[in-house]
């Protein structure tokens, strides 16, 4: 087991934890938005889609939330970690340092990141918990007598600071995505070799994907599509 | 042309520096940047002043001994080259230049614009080389190698150590030259009895050295005077992820004599 200790102390270790928290998080987000799309088919097949989850899949829903809990976890934890260590590399900054090449997603990785983590404390508390309720409609029911989760979507995006929240949230998650999806690969060491390494298509169409995606929903409800 | 520059004083390690500002005046467009500051330091020696020290030695851009921030660009705004074959034909009359030493904890200023880099060094002694009995050379065709290993063997082995990628990188990250050097042997035949123990010990030394990690933002590769590709910072990955989980405990094989 010794090197697995080694492994995780070396900041190639730490990267690679990293990448693959990173990969389980771009692989849960493009599930919940294509499950998130199924609002624009109507409030039945909403309810019905939560109601799945909660009831015959609720034990496959609990070891997909430890997973979650743990790769979130481990994700902060190794950022903070390089975070600390990337400062401490360079204890006199420079007075004038020009960012070359460097894209706005991967300079925004850090503070974006703690973003996403308050966005994702934030969203659980609201739409999972109900702790944070700003539509008052969290325990309403549907005329099946189902958790109207639909119903909550609906308030809760008419009020502004909770769409304009969602929607920057998920502008960051695009940025992060479109830096993460591409370095995590190349980090585990499985992207190809290539002419012009920067150029990262499939990352992009992951990224835009998915802040597309997820921006449908709020955007539906303000231009009162989903109703 | 004229020019105006800001430049990094520091007497010795220890000491606190700041910026001096010097007027250079009459420049030619057809002198390289480090032929520039000789004629600078001249007028300051004449003034009685101590010169601005910078590194340099073959000035033809295969050394890596030369290198400083040039307005916040390692080895200033030119791709692909080195300070000392930087020509002031780069820059236009009046312009305005901060000339700062590499910055980062491993790379110690000993006085001005010049760094210890010895940390590099040790990243080489780690396992930057390989171990074979040196004597009359061999047929050069006895081990066959492919033309592509050998091309992007000599892709990394291209790189002159100057440390422009960590003082590029914003993590101050040493990522982009220990996967060079792991690189350029790990791909030929010779280098593939130590592959994974280099791979292992050099980036120990590299973490050791109290670089930072990579975020593959890029700046090295753009930065690097000799073009190397943040591909091989994903080969360096792959080789240290293989040796990690398939190298054995290193023990004493054999008759102890």
């Amino acid at each position: 087991m010794r090197w697995l200790v080694e492994l995780y102390r070396s900041t190639i270790g730490k990267k690679i934890i990293m990448a693959v928290t990173g990969l389980i998080g771009i692989a849960f987000v493009f599930l919940h938005m294509v499950g998130n799309l199924q609002v624009f088919i109507g409030q039945n097949k909403f309810d019905a889609y939560a109601a799945l989850l909660h009831g015959p899949l609720a034990e496959l829903l609990w070891v997909a939330r430890a997973v979650l809990i743990a790769a979130v976890l481990l994700h902060v934890l190794m950022a903070w970690q390089l975070t600390r260590r990337a400062r401490a590399a360079r204890p006199v900054d420079y007075r004038m340092r020009e960012a070359q090449v460097s894209t706005l997603a991967s300079r925004t990785m850090r503070w974006g990141g703690v973003l996403l983590l308050v966005f994702i404390v934030f969203h659980i508390l609201h739409f999972t918990v109900g702790a944070i309720d700003p539509a008052g409609v969290f325990h309403d029911t549907d005329a099946l007598g189902r958790h109207d989760i639909y119903g909550d979507v609906v308030a809760s995006f008419r009020i502004w600071w909770v769409s304009g929240f969602y929607l920057l949230a998920m502008a960051f998650l695009g940025l992060h995505l479109f830096h993460g999806a591409w370095s995590s690969l190349r980090t585990l060491g499985v992207a190809r070799p290539s002419d012009h390494p920067l150029h990262r298509r499939i990352a992009a169409a992951v990224a835009i994907a998915v802040w597309l995606g997820f921006t449908l929903v709020p955007l539906g409800v303000i231009a009162g599509i989903v109703h | 042309m004229n020019l105006t520059l800001h430049v990094w004083r520091q007497p010795a390690a220890g000491a606190a520096g700041k910026f001096e500002r010097y007027e250079a005046r009459d420049v030619s467009p057809e002198m390289s940047f480090l032929e520039m500051l000789d004629v600078v330091n001249e007028g300051l020696i004449a003034a009685g002043q101590a010169p601005i020290a910078f590194d340099h030695d073959c000035r033809e851009g295969i050394c890596g001994m030369c290198g400083m921030m040039i307005s916040g660009a390692a080895h200033g705004p030119m791709k692909m080259t080195t300070t000392c074959q930087l020509h002031m034909r780069s820059f236009k009359d009046g312009d305005e230049l901060w000339l700062e030493p590499w910055r980062a904890r491993a790379f110690t200023v000993v006085r001005d614009l010049v760094v210890d880099r010895s940390a590099f060094d040790r990243i080489i002694q780690a396992g930057g080389f390989v171990s074979v009995n040196t004597g009359s050379p061999q047929d050069a065709n006895a081990i066959p190698i492919g033309k592509q290993e050998a091309d992007e063997a000599m892709d990394a082995a291209a790189c002159i150590g100057c440390g422009a990628c960590v003082a590029a990188c914003p993590n101050g990250s040493a990522s982009l030259f220990t996967a060079a050097k792991i690189s350029h042997l790990g791909l030929l035949p010779q280098g593939q009895p130590e592959r994974y123990r280099r791979a292992l010990r050099m980036v120990a030394q590299m973490d050791l050295e109290h670089f930072g990690g990579c975020t593959l933002f890029g700046e090295c590769q753009e930065a690097c005077p000799k073009g190397i590709s943040i591909d091989f910072i994903a080969r360096m990955n792959r080789d240290y992820l293989r040796a990690a989980a398939t190298a054995r405990e290193e023990r004493a094989v054999g008759g102890t004599g």
